[in-house]
């Protein structure tokens, strides 16, 4: 096992820049989790990291090793393929021991890592199928288990769960990372699903058009969104924006859009606040309360009423952008009916640039 | 579609499949009775069968002998040899060239690749016939007129072309992914090709293989344009002679004619299982 350390990694297909320089740090045994939205670069970062596509420039690097320029067999590296990749002609037993072979083990520590993989994986009555006799979640273990047989620096996943129905998902991603648990393995995880990058991640990395837009772990991306495209791409459903300026009232600092008002935290924003700033309000669904008392930030009028059981959100505008606040299930809220808005948080992004102005 | 046929349609179909199976039969009957027919001319009947049973005429083909210097030599054994020593060399130079050919020509990009694929399609637009002359003059000129070798070679270079488009489209329908988990795995590229590849691609060679052999075992017009000595005869030509300008020995040809096929039809028995998985070959599945 290793740590990961990727320096100003670049490359080009033809005339288009898939990565622009990408720095990544893995500290051993972390599971990171790039994610992104379809086309940022993830799987092309998830192959040089394999070895199987060539850097333009930059460097990876394994622990202390250089592989940058290295094969991908003597990178020593395990890796999982969103089709799975199952050697059609062999066995889920053969499947699992091809690497093992290909390094030359010896047949009774094939048989011992085999066994504690597909132990591991609840493969064990699977052995001696071919992977055409398998269904779809057992394919993905075995695809699973062909990576874990292993004793590799690095573990990469691309988007293995996303050939499975949404069930299935939840189970095998709770799965994942228990076997992370029991391995630490240091792994990169690619994936464009914001519920697996936040419960599966120790540290997390966005990606947006070939570039790391911000790192970290997973609830301080959350609660501190470096720029609103972050802010945007985690969370469901997703944060709301009201585009606005600041302006100093009497001694405080307010967000103005039309008729809305909302109170600036000057300490949270320092730095950032200057009268006339065209800005763009973030406020999360679960960062709005309905107010009891007075305190109300703004009136919110509903117009679909979705409850989910443990949870309700209502959908409106607020200063003409669409709105959408969670409110308590046990609220009976009706179509048509005024809510008295309170913002329990807030976020600023630049409208120009996207970024936080929020002190760092 | 699991459902299981009612009477009717399970009967309908047995009829069409009844009707088609003799209509592709019938001529076949007509050789078989030809063949073991005793008399000189058999009448034409609807249902064919053998006028007063005789093995005279397989016998007289398949025991041919004839001097060759003041040797006898066992004519038609030498004949079948011919015809499978070069089928399976064929078979096998064919498919051994088009294999690397094929999977460059679906994984890799390289200069002229395009310019190349074309050309060897022009080549198929021509009847192997047209170069009848240029390649006995060829042969001539090696010395490989009447011999194995110069069969083959002639034979390889019309089927290679053809086994290469087909594996080119079998290599494209595996998984790119596939090579690149072995070499993650510790495969180097070439390893990749013979662990995994080869062995996913099997059914699609082994019918590549099969057409290239069969191809070769019925060609009837190089052979006989490039053969003039019987012992070097294949099967299909010396087929041909029991059909002289003046006499012709229909009941040796047909005798022969069902001693050639039995080789085929016990190739296509064996192969049948890689052949029905090698006419779904783009069912690959990851
Ligand atoms: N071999 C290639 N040749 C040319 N362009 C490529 C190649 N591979 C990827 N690209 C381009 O690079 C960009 C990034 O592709 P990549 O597969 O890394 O995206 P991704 O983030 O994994 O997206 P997704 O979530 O859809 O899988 C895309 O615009 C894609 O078209
Ligand atoms: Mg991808």
């Amino acid at each position: 096992m290793a740590s990961v350390t990727v320096t100003a990694l670049k490359k080009k297909f033809g005339q288009t820049e898939v990565l622009k320089g990408v720095d990544v740090r893995v500290p051993e045994g972390h599971f990171a989790v790039l994610v992104g939205p379809s086309g940022c670069g993830k799987s092309t970062l998830l192959r040089l990291l394999a070895g199987l596509e060539e850097a333009d420039t930059g460097k990876i690097e394994l622990g202390d090793r250089d592989v940058t320029r290295l094969e991908p067999r003597d990178r020593n590296i395990a890796m999982v393929f969103q089709s799975y990749a199952l050697y059609p002609h062999l066995t889920v037993r053969e499947n699992l021991a091809f690497g093992l072979k290909l390094r030359k083990t010896d047949a009774a520590e094939i048989e011992k890592q085999v066994k504690r993989a597909s132990d591991m994986l609840g493969l064990g009555a699977l052995l001696d199928r071919l992977p055409k006799q398998l269904s779809g979640g057992q394919r993905q273990r075995v695809a699973m288990g062909r990576a874990i047989v292993r004793k590799a620096d690095l573990y990469l996943y691309d988007e293995p769960l996303s050939n499975l129905d949404a069930a299935l998902r939840a189970q095998v991603r709770v799965d994942i990372r228990k076997l992370h648990d029991e391995l630490g393995a240091t792994s990169v995880y690619v994936t464009h699903d914001q519920v697996e990058a936040m419960t599966l991640a120790d540290v997390i990395f966005v990606l947006n058009k070939g570039q790391v837009e911000q790192s970290g772990a997973p609830l301080e991306i959350f609660d501190k969104p470096a720029t609103k495209f972050v802010a945007a791409f985690l969370g469901s459903p997703a944060m709301n924006f009201v585009d606005g300026a600041l302006e100093r009232a009497e001694s405080a600092w307010v967000f103005r859009a039309h008729d809305l008002v909302v109170p600036v935290d000057e300490a949270t924003f320092a730095g950032g606040l200057e009268p006339g700033r065209k800005v763009t309000l973030g406020v999360r669904p679960h960062e709005v309360e309905v107010a009891e008392g007075g305190e109300e930030t703004t009136k919110f009028v509903v117009t679909v009423v979705e409850a989910l059981g443990p949870e309700t959100y209502a959908h409106g505008e607020i200063a003409g952008a669409p709105f959408i606040a969670r409110v308590d299930a046990r609220r009976s809220i009706k179509k048509g009916e005024t809510l008295p808005l309170v913002f329990r948080s807030i976020h600023l992004f630049d409208a120009a640039t996207g970024t936080s102005l929020r002190a760092r | 579609m699991n459902k299981k046929p009612s009477f009717f349609e399970s009967a309908a179909s047995h009829v069409v499949l009844v009707l088609a199976v003799s209509f592709a039969l019938y001529p076949v009957l007509w050789v078989v009775a030809l063949a073991f027919s005793g008399t000189q001319t058999p009448s034409p009947r609807v249902i064919p069968v053998p006028e007063a049973p005789t093995l005279a005429h397989l016998s007289a083909v398949v025991g041919a002998t004839r001097k060759v210097d003041g040797v006898d030599i066992w004519l038609f054994g030498r004949q079948l040899a011919n015809s499978l020593v070069v089928s399976l060399a064929t078979a096998l130079v064919g498919v051994l060239i088009a294999i690397p050919t094929a999977y460059a020509l679906a994984r890799f990009r390289f200069a002229g690749k395009e310019s190349g694929v074309r050309a060897l399609l022009a080549t198929q637009m021509f009847p192997a016939v047209a170069s009848a002359i240029p390649l006995y003059m060829i042969l001539n000129y090696l010395g490989l007129l009447n011999s194995r070798t110069g069969l083959v070679v002639c034979y390889a270079s019309t089927s290679v072309p053809f086994s290469i488009f087909q594996l080119r489209a079998a290599f494209e329908a595996i998984p790119v992914d596939l090579e690149e988990a072995a070499m993650v795995d510790g495969a180097t590229r070439f390893s990749a090709f013979v662990r995994v590849v080869l062995p996913a691609a099997r059914p699609a060679i082994a019918v590549t293989a099969l057409f290239a052999f069969m191809g070769a075992y019925n060609e009837f017009i190089l052979a006989a344009t490039l053969l003039d000595k019987e012992e070097m005869f294949t099967l299909p030509v010396m087929l041909q002679r029991f059909i002289g300008e003046y006499d012709a020995q229909w009941e040796k040809f047909a005798a022969g004619a069902l001693v050639v096929s039995l080789p085929v039809m016990a190739l296509f028995y064996v192969a049948q299982r890689h052949l029905v998985a090698g006419l779904t070959a783009g069912g690959v599945k990851g």
